[in-house]
């Protein structure tokens, strides 16, 4: 994506840690909670020293695991407070009992996560596992591409998950090391002008010692279907908010977001689907490949929960074939998660394109240039073949 | 809890309960399969079983003039505990019927 110089912002070196830190830190939170040991990134360690510093007027809750760091986050988002959290991997895991009650107490919280490989065996780079792990679990989830795009996507996280018609809670992904420890160049506004796009939050249904009320109660058979039901339609609800907000922040940052994005779609025959730092990748493959005659295109998500469903639809019709490709397994399932996805969201299209899942990056591993074109290449095959011969193939593995 | 519950539009946002002190509205003696009844001539007002009880569903009362307990069938689960402690075997279990 061409970077253009906008007014009130300058060009730095950061990378996908420190921009994100940056972007909390200017959207003024309250609260930041974290469980600050491995696998933690250095997002929260940089916001313990805005705070230490007085740069960021903000209470820094440690505490002893990712379970009580999310649930403290509850407790902050309970009297009203912007809050932010951050972790990957295993901390996702050791939270994942309290992501479902964050969500289903309608809480706006903003979690970057550093997108790592669930263990065993142990390994800290890069896969999806964390971010598909919280695929069900009731929060928006978002991904960037490059380290801009993470330090751009905490402002309408932010803005989305407080609108008092959504209140659910966020995650904004980012990849592992590939940006979370890469420096890149990109764009940062003034602290200053960032209120016209993110105002202060105005606290909803916060706790209030003078009308007491009960917060996150029981609720058996008689009322847990409706308080899901409520969630579900939060979802829907914030489909159209979502796009409205990542416009206006288009307009405000003068760089173009939506939830989905498209590359050569328009008369190629043949596309991959992709999340996170991959899809920039593949664009430039998408183009070398357009320069020997082969029509191809690139798709990648920038909004994955709730899932773009109808924009997909739009953008696949005329495409035979779609490889779609994903930085995790599920194992025993008909596919990996995007592609599952994927397979749901075209299922009841008239005419749709015949689809198969690439299954690659696993642990940071390295998808070489051979491996790239083949899948472009495969894609084609398909395409003309009119067949999918193999439903899931592994790239980049040694056999 | 026979009165006609709300959909899914019409609650709080969230699972939140706006008026405090609603768990007194769930009625849990509909949970109960044997009751405790207690014969008052044995009852000496001790107050072990109030002590007890977990909910709490016994209540104290006055009989000519002598402290009494009776039960609160409306939250009343039908434990048992009440009858185990009572020194008095003032409390006898019995299966509800109908």
């Amino acid at each position: 994506m061409a970077q253009t110089m906008v007014k009130n912002s300058k060009l730095v070196g950061m990378n996908g840690d420190e921009a994100v830190a940056f972007a909390a830190k200017q959207a003024n939170v309250d609260a930041v909670v974290a469980f600050p040991i491995t696998p933690q990134t250095i997002i929260v360690e940089r916001l313990s020293e805005y705070i230490f510093n007085g740069e960021l007027e903000a209470a820094f809750i440690p505490v002893e695991s990712e379970h009580s760091a999310l649930s403290a986050c509850i407790g902050a988002a309970l009297t009203g407070g912007r809050v932010f959290t951050a972790t990957a991997s295993q901390g996702l895991a050791l939270m994942y009992e309290i992501l479902y009650i964050a969500s289903s107490m309608r809480l706006p919280i903003v979690m970057a996560l550093g997108n790592r490989a669930f263990s065993g065996p142990i390994n800290i780079h890069c896969s999806h596992d964390d971010a598909y792990a919280a695929r069900d679990a009731g929060w928006m989830s978002f991904f960037a591409e490059n380290v801009q795009e993470a330090y751009d996507l905490i402002f309408p996280a932010f803005k989305i998950t407080e609108n008092k018609d959504v209140l659910l809670p966020a995650i904004v992904n980012l990849d592992a090391f590939i940006l979370t420890h890469s420096v890149e160049g990109l764009y940062v506004f003034d602290d200053k002008v960032i209120p016209e796009f993110l105002p202060q939050k105005e606290p909803h249904d916060a706790i209030d010692f003078e009308n007491p009320k009960t917060y996150g109660p029981f609720a058996l058979f008689d009322y847990y279907m409706e308080i899901k039901r409520q969630q579900e339609a939060a979802m829907e609800t914030a489909r159209p908010i979502i796009k409205k907000v990542l416009d206006e922040y288009s307009e405000f940052s003068g760089r173009k977001y939506s939830p989905i994005k498209t590359y050569m779609i328009d008369d190629a025959e043949a596309a991959v689907m992709v999340l996170g730092s991959m899809a920039g990748t593949m664009r430039v493959f998408a183009k070398k490949a357009r320069e020997a005659g082969k029509k191809v295109g690139v798709i990648s998500l920038t909004q994955y929960r709730p899932f773009p469903v109808e924009e997909l639809r739009k953008v696949v019709k005329g495409l035979k074939a779609i490889a779609v490709m994903d930085r995790s397994v599920s194992f025993g399932s008909p596919g990996a998660q995007l592609y599952m996805d994927v397979s749901t969201a075209l299922y009841n299209m008239r005419e749709r394109p015949l689809i198969y899942n690439v299954v690659y990056g696993l642990g940071g591993r390295e998808l070489p240039i051979a491996d790239i074109e083949k899948i472009f290449d495969d894609v084609l095959q398909v395409a003309k073949d009119g067949e999918v011969k193999k439903e899931i193939v592994w790239m980049g593995l040694r056999e | 809890m026979s009165k006609k519950l709300k959909g899914w539009r019409e609650i709080p946002i969230g699972g939140i309960i706006l008026e405090p002190g609603s768990s007194a509205l769930y009625k849990t003696g509909s949970w109960r399969a044997i009751k405790p009844v207690i014969d008052l001539d044995k009852c000496k007002g001790c107050l072990i079983c109030w002590i007890h009880c977990p909910e709490p569903a016994i209540r104290q009362i006055t009989v000519s003039g002598e402290l009494k307990v009776e039960i609160d069938y409306d939250y009343c689960k039908g434990c048992g505990i009440c009858a185990n402690v009572c020194p008095f075997k003032a409390i006898d279990m019995v299966p509800e019927t109908g």
